[in-house]
């Protein structure tokens, strides 16, 4: 197929799902009962007709519900994720200002849930049926089962409160106002512990993964050719073994990636870190529907890029698969 | 040396030490605070909501500040008169005093925020500046407010929550609510805005051209004495607890912790609790009853609920003692007003049952006379286990009841919007007048309106509404007291809601942190008097070893 058609018709494919992802949204969030002036209103522990009424014109909640999906269609044709009027501020900014936390968040807690994932798998697959293995698989399942708020918790108590190694919360000092290297190394500190909590899940899920695809492979005849024409151990796991065990694992890294704004919730209100996952579920209690439509949106986009991106990693790593 | 022996030096050396430093206020320090949940918006002159107040009282004076004892100090205002007919009052501003950003603060400034603020969109106010007739300025630092009739209850509604200035020069003609400046707030408060790092914290920086410039201690230090306060956002309580445990994090107001970590956090060395500062609130938690359910029509009913829950227990198991069974819905600490002269419903479930048989409604085959449900205010733990608490109450006269979850603005629309609710358990701030946060809940103009925190039971009694209207307007304060007293009267013997508790909130803070209380409404004041008596302990590797930790203490 011509690149044309592909960039074109994969276009039109996000277009016509965001677009679906936010007539869904839209229309879905006005199922829950309670607006945002009511939510401020009771925040602000005293309220007057006129108070409310200020508030629900200043939200543009006084309008009827298809103009208010009309404007924000319209806003949206634009490139205007529309405004947060209890943040008091634009969509697009409240949710650039949180990119960057989340996105290190995300980054860091793949990279260890794959690095940690692969490694222990590959070591347990190897040693299959020995103690190894056995140690490996039983922590894999603990994992694998704990809820993240509570593994979270636990390392808290542990590693800040009882060792006093790293901090509690946050993402940096804010009062020792660092710069430059010492600022890195404090974020670095920062991030151990949500990365960690974050990544433990899904290192289980590729620990078990790995082990079991691995396994299976080494079984296949290719593998004993391989070893039987001569090639050496280390050959044998990274070109044969590794790669056609790969495929399962990239499968699985979308799902991971799509699904961190979920699990992000958690993790960045246990450790105080200011990203994006909590911003959605604030504006969910606080029934701010231009904030979460966007922030819902954005993630759906995602979504639909990180498929595009494990569909080309496929072709990389199987040259059988096409891109189209 | 026996341990007795050693711990009485001990003591003695804490006092001496505290007797030499109640006089050493030392500038210097930055505090770090908890503030949860992340302020909307940093002006509670737009938004009443606590942690707003907590914040911007910082950047922000009132016109006066109420000590311990709810009697008015100058701020803003050096002084004050109201007039024979009470109709009149008359603030004298203090001269020279600089908005952040320089601008001399005047009297033009005052009477904007107020006509266009305070009588329109400030939540609470209304009831107060809705009377107001006209401003005069006749020089810069003299407002004279006239009120078409008399308005007592603006006094007890001065300080940076009640009365909080705007600077006009930013604010005129511009679309308040959405004014940028809302969220960096320039006021001629003891700290400046300086940052506001959304989901993260908040920054303010010392003043150094603060008005009050008396000079305190044997250093002749003057206010503020901090030199920086981060407001740090940590919303899991669990790590809030940790943070305070581990000293990243100073004070916490708004009990911040739940009750039964409060305990363990208080017998930490390095911390302490603190239950002053919020008598300002008044707050009580009550249960409302929807008197337009044909069951709860009946005054007995409502009664017989009362005598059903045991509210020493009640407090004592639920609240952890963090409270006081209430008897009327004006705490006692607001002695002026308080009178204990009312109806009691003593816990007595047999009289309970009488009652209940009385009323018609009388057991089933079951043991059930009547299933209903229970909705409580979605603000934490201990409120679910308050509804859970009268259920288990309940269930012994035999009334069955569901307790039901949900979060707030679904909560809100149920109680005050569609009423399909049988009982809830809430809390409201009664403030320093009953006027302007007590007598909504019993208000009947305000019901099924769909508006928050009024009232909620569907009670209307015309004397009540009598009672409450000549209260708001008379030139009195004694005839106010005494109608304040009918009125508890009247609701404890109709008892729409019924009182559980008078809440005591709590602040943890370090123990080095003093002066953090100067007022019954310091929750919503500034920190301008607190100071640390030794460097605060910044939390991260290289110093932590270095500086004493709660632990090493111990």
């Amino acid at each position: 197929m011509k690149l044309r058609n592909i960039v074109v018709r994969r276009l039109l494919q996000l277009v016509s799902v965001a677009l679906g992802v936010t007539i869904i949204n839209f229309f879905l969030l006005q199922l829950a009962p309670g607006d945002a002036a009511q939510v401020l209103a009771g925040e602000a522990g005293a309220a007057t007709p006129e108070y409310m009424a200020a508030l629900r014109a200043q939200f543009g909640l006084d309008q009827p519900l298809l103009v208010q999906f009309w404007k924000y269609i319209l806003n949206l044709a634009h490139f205007n994720l529309g405004y947060s009027f209890r943040h008091g501020m634009p969509v697009a900014q409240l949710i650039g200002e949180r990119v960057p936390a989340t996105l290190l968040l995300m980054g860091a807690s793949i990279l260890f849930a794959v690095m940690a994932g692969a490694t222990l798998g590959a070591i347990a697959a190897y040693r299959a049926g020995r103690i190894a293995d056995v140690v490996i698989s039983t922590l894999a399942l603990v994992f694998f089962a704990t809820p993240l708020f509570w593994i979270g918790l636990m390392l808290v108590v542990v590693f800040s409160v009882w060792l006093d190694w790293l901090p509690v919360g946050g993402m940096f000092t804010i009062e020792a106002g660092y710069t430059g290297w010492k600022y890195i190394l404090d974020v670095a500190r920062h991030l151990v512990l949500p990365a960690v909590t974050l990544g433990l899940f899904y290192m289980a899920v590729y620990t078990r993964l790995m082990r079991a695809t691995m396994v299976e492979v080494r079984r296949q005849d290719f593998v004993r050719t391989a070893v039987a024409k001569g090639a050496r151990p280390p050959r044998v796991l990274f070109a044969h073994v590794l790669r056609n065990a790969l495929l399962p694992l990239v499968t699985m890294l979308g799902v991971q990636v799509s699904s961190i704004i979920g699990g992000a919730v958690l993790v960045e209100t246990v450790f105080s870190w200011p990203g994006l996952g909590r911003l959605a579920f604030e504006a969910l209690f606080q029934r701010d529907f231009n904030l979460l439509l966007g922030i819902l949106l954005c993630s759906s986009i995602v979504v639909i890029v990180v498929n595009w991106v494990v569909d080309f990693v496929y072709t990389r790593l199987d040259p059988r698969i096409r891109f189209a | 040396m026996n341990k007795k022996v050693f711990k009485l030096l001990g003591a003695t050396a804490l006092t001496l030490a505290f007797a030499a430093n109640a006089m050493a206020q030392t500038r210097g320090g930055t505090l770090t605070a908890i503030i949860q949940p992340e302020p909307v918006i940093l002006t509670s002159a737009l938004n009443t909501a606590a942690p707003t107040g907590f914040f911007s009282a910082n950047v922000f004076d009132g016109l006066v500040e109420y000590d311990n004892d709810f009697k008015l100090r100058p701020a803003l205002a050096e002084s004050w008169d109201v007039s024979k007919d009470s109709k009149t009052l008359t603030f004298h501003l203090r001269r020279g005093v600089k908005w952040h950003d320089g601008k001399p603060f005047t009297s033009a400034d005052v009477k904007w925020t107020l006509e266009n603020v305070w009588k329109k969109i400030h939540p609470r106010n209304q009831i107060i500046y809705g009377t107001v007739t006209g401003v005069d300025t006749p020089d810069d630092y003299t407002v004279i407010i006239r009120f078409s009739e008399p308005s007592l209850a603006v006094l007890s509604s001065l300080n940076s929550n009640g009365a909080q200035v705007l600077p006009k020069h930013l604010y005129e003609g511009t679309d308040i609510l959405n004014n940028p400046y809302n969220n960096k707030p320039v006021g001629t408060g003891p700290f400046v805005f300086k940052e506001w790092s959304r989901g993260n914290y908040i920054t303010l920086e010392r003043n150094p051209d603060y008005w009050d410039k008396s000079k305190v201690g044997s250093k002749g230090v003057s206010k503020p004495y901090l030199d920086k306060i981060i407001f740090k956002v940590v919303p899991d309580a669990g790590a809030r607890a940790a943070a305070l445990e581990k000293g990243e994090a100073q004070y916490a107001p708004f009990s911040p912790v739940p009750l039964k970590d409060a305990e363990r956090l208080a017998k930490l060395p390095g911390l302490k609790l603190e239950t002053r500062g919020y008598d300002w609130i008044s707050p009580w938690l009550f249960l409302d009853v929807n008197v337009d359910r044909p069951y709860f029509k009946d005054a007995r009913v409502r009664q017989a609920l009362a005598y059903a829950i045991d509210l020493n227990a009640f407090n004592k198991v639920v609240w952890y003692g963090f409270g006081k069974p209430a008897i009327s819905p004006v705490v006692s600490t607001l002695k002026q007003f308080h009178t204990d002269d009312v109806p009691k419903y003593g816990y007595d479930p047999k009289k309970a049952e009488a009652l209940l048989d009385e009323a018609g409604l009388k057991r089933g085959a079951d043991g059930v006379r009547l299933r209903i449900n229970l909705d409580y205010l979605p603000y934490g733990d201990d409120y679910k286990r308050s509804g859970e608490y009268i259920k288990q109450a309940l269930k012994r006269v035999g009334i069955d009841v569901n307790v039901r979850a949900q979060d707030t603005p679904t909560y809100t629309k149920r109680v005050y919007g569609d009423r399909d609710y049988d009982l809830s358990v809430v809390w409201f701030a009664g403030f320093a007048d009953p006027l302007v946060g007590v007598t909504r809940a019993y208000w009947s103009d305000s019901v099924g309106k769909n508006i928050p925190w009024s009232n909620g039971s569907g009670y209307r009694n015309a004397e009540a509404d009598k009672l409450i209207e000549q209260a708001q307007s008379s030139a009195s304060q004694a005839e106010r007291v005494a109608l304040f007293k009918k009125l508890q009267q009247r609701v404890q013997a109709d008892l729409p809601s019924i009182p559980l508790l008078e809440l005591h909130f709590f602040t943890v803070q370090a123990a080095n942190l003093k002066d953090t209380v100067a007022g019954v409404d310091q929750i919503y004041s500034s920190l301008k008097n607190a100071w640390f008596d030794s460097a605060p302990k910044v939390a991260n590797a290289t110093q932590a070893t270095a500086s004493v930790t709660p632990q090493a203490a111990k």
